[in-house]
């Protein structure tokens, strides 16, 4: 087999994303991250420094309890993996779940 | 977060009376509300707020279980109340089937980490499926608390 040329080869892409919005990874940014992740084939697990869980799962990114500030590791595998994770990073560092900033005024 | 530090026993309902979601919300929020832990006067604003949310997006997670939620300014600290419907409400969930444990989280505006690790414990527990099934067979307020407090008691149950 050659390295590199197979279709079927596992691709792993391995990232650290920090929580930036100031609410944290409640229920309503969680759904968004599930919702981005379900869009790609490969597997999914975040982890923070205590639980691993599927990205995939709404009930089990909950879990997270991922505050403002929380470092969490996206880890996916398969053959659109890196896709993925640049989605992922872009969703929860660069749009930040579409949310305020810890700086931001309130309404 | 252990369950006892933000669950309010007292406005546990163990049959609710609702067979819809807006119905269901409304008794609970009004049983936090008879158990004193809502600033007067704010119960009407806090059913509306919470329904609100739940337009937005259903709390319905699957696996026959809800928690609707909302921050507002009429808690000081989190508070939650449970409530079983042993025919089941529709919470429009994620899996299209009834809801059979509602757990109702009233999170204060300015402390977003707190909510994070009440929904944490929550869900935490609702994903094992021993426990749903404890739940839903559990017959009264009495029987909701022990099972709450022994899980406080045994973090690796």
């Amino acid at each position: 087999m050659q390295a590199g040329q197979d279709p079927l080869e596992k691709v792993v892409c391995e990232t650290t994303v920090e929580i930036k919005n100031a609410d944290g990874l409640h229920m309503r940014p969680a759904m968004q991250f599930v919702d981005v992740a379900n869009k790609f084939n490969c597997d999914i697990i975040v982890s923070n420094s205590e639980n691993t869980v599927d990205g995939k799962s709404i009930m089990q990114m909950t879990m997270l309890a991922a505050t403002c500030g929380t470092k969490l590791m996206i880890k996916a595998e398969g053959a659109d993996a890196q896709i993925a994770i640049d989605a992922l990073r872009e969703l929860v560092e660069k749009k930040h779940f579409d949310e305020p900033l810890p700086g931001d005024r309130k309404e | 977060m252990k369950f006892a530090d933000f669950v309010c026993f007292e406005a546990t309902i163990p049959e609710l009376q609702a067979k819809d979601r807006d119905g269901a919300i409304a008794e609970l929020v009004t049983s936090l509300d008879k158990a004193g832990k809502l600033k007067r006067g704010s119960r009407e604003d806090i059913i509306k707020a919470v329904i609100k949310r739940e337009e937005e997006a259903s709390t319905g997670m699957g696996k026959g279980v809800a928690v609707p939620h909302v921050k507002h300014p009429a808690v000081k600290d989190v508070v939650a109340a449970i409530g079983q419907s042993s025919v089941g409400i529709d919470f429009s969930a994620l899996d299209k089937q009834p809801v059979y444990s509602v757990v109702l989280l009233i999170s204060p505006v300015d402390n977003p980490d707190k909510h994070l690790q009440a929904m944490e414990s929550i869900f935490r527990r609702l994903q094992q499926e021993k426990f749903r099934k404890f739940l839903r067979q559990s017959r009264n307020s009495e029987q909701i608390e022990d099972l709450f407090r022994e899980v406080d008691e045994n973090p690796a149950l």
